[in-house]
């Protein structure tokens, strides 16, 4: 196997990589911000969020 | 650290502010991680190649940096682990947790690639050597914190833990850092990080080094952005809990 060869699939592999570690940050990210929005909507939500704006807690 | 610098580092450690501050940073983060990666990249196929390895000098611009970040991401969890157990601080939990599979990933793209590159080089795929050995049982370490955070029911608990675990197997870095200096193996020796400078080309080391800067963006863009989920995570499960509550409360 020619040099190039082991170079476009370390490339190649890497960005494979890189590309699935991004999608799942982005998809998890979306799919919480919706089950958020969805859990909101149907009337529950958090002490905090629902108190005026002083004293934030998680 | 007087009182009112002390109550703006907790402000910014309290996980609804490090929201804000995250979806104010990520953007900027993320354009940073492209520019750096596409420059790092474009230096990567234009620069000369190596004259005994020649092309193949290449894999080091990706082998190396994923290197680097295995072990400085095992070292942010060490750190956060430490502020699970000394502070027991929510965010601290979150960061080790969110990390895990960043640092594996990582460690995967150094094995592979490392793999790809001893080949044309040493002749072989792998060798049981202490470097490539001890860079194995990291990536073991970290598949091992992602199973035992998935399989606790308990956060807080498997945060404690876990803490204990990541600082416990934090010898290993060193062990990986000092490996090829301790034992005679295959790898070679440090090139960058020595205490004489870099033995390395500046042909080679601008690559190098932008390429490491551009990961090193891409892992605190995807360990904020992966830390925010774990905090939206945590306040569904609290919200759940709360509804079921409620729905008990009312039967």
């Amino acid at each position: 196997m020619s040099h190039a060869f082991y170079i476009g699939l370390s490339y190649g592999l890497t960005g494979l990589i890189v590309i699935a570690l991004i999608g799942w940050v982005v998809l998890d990210g979306r799919a919480r911000n919706r089950e958020l929005k969805e859990l909101e909507a149907s009337g529950i939500r958090r002490r905090a969020s629902a108190k005026p704006k002083t004293g934030e807690t998680a | 650290m007087n009182d009112t610098s002390l109550a703006k580092f907790s402000d910014l450690a309290n996980p609804t502010r490090f929201l804000a501050l995250a979806s104010r940073l990520l953007p900027w983060m993320s354009v940073i991680t492209a520019l750096l990666i596409a420059v790092g990249l474009y230096l990567s196929f234009t620069t000369d190649g190596d004259y005994q390895q020649g092309n193949t000098v290449r894999i080091m611009y990706v082998h190396v940096p994923a290197a680097w970040l295995a072990m400085m991401c095992y070292t942010v969890m060490a750190a956060s682990a430490i502020g699970t157990l000394v502070w027991r601080h929510p965010l601290a939990d979150v960061s080790h947790k969110a990390a895990a599979p960043l640092g594996a990933a990582f460690t995967l793209i150094a094995l592979i690639t490392g793999s790809l590159w001893g080949k044309p080089m040493w002749g072989t795929w792998w060798v049981w050597d202490a470097r490539l050995t001890s860079v194995f049982i990291l990536f073991l370490m970290y598949l091992g914190l992602i199973a035992f955070n998935k399989a606790m029911d308990d956060p807080s608990r498997a945060a404690r833990v876990s803490a204990v675990l990541i600082l416990v197997g934090f010898v290993n870095i060193p062990i990986i850092k000092f490996s090829v200096e301790w034992w005679n193996t295959l790898h070679q020796p440090a090139s960058v990080i020595r205490m004489d400078g870099p033995a390395i080309d500046p042909e080679f080391l601008w690559p190098l080094l932008i390429m490491a800067f551009g990961f090193s963006m891409l892992f605190f863009t995807l360990h904020i952005a992966a830390m925010r989920n774990e905090i939206l995570r945590r306040r569904i499960a609290a919200q759940r809990r709360l509804a079921a509550r409620m729905a008990n409360r009312e039967a």
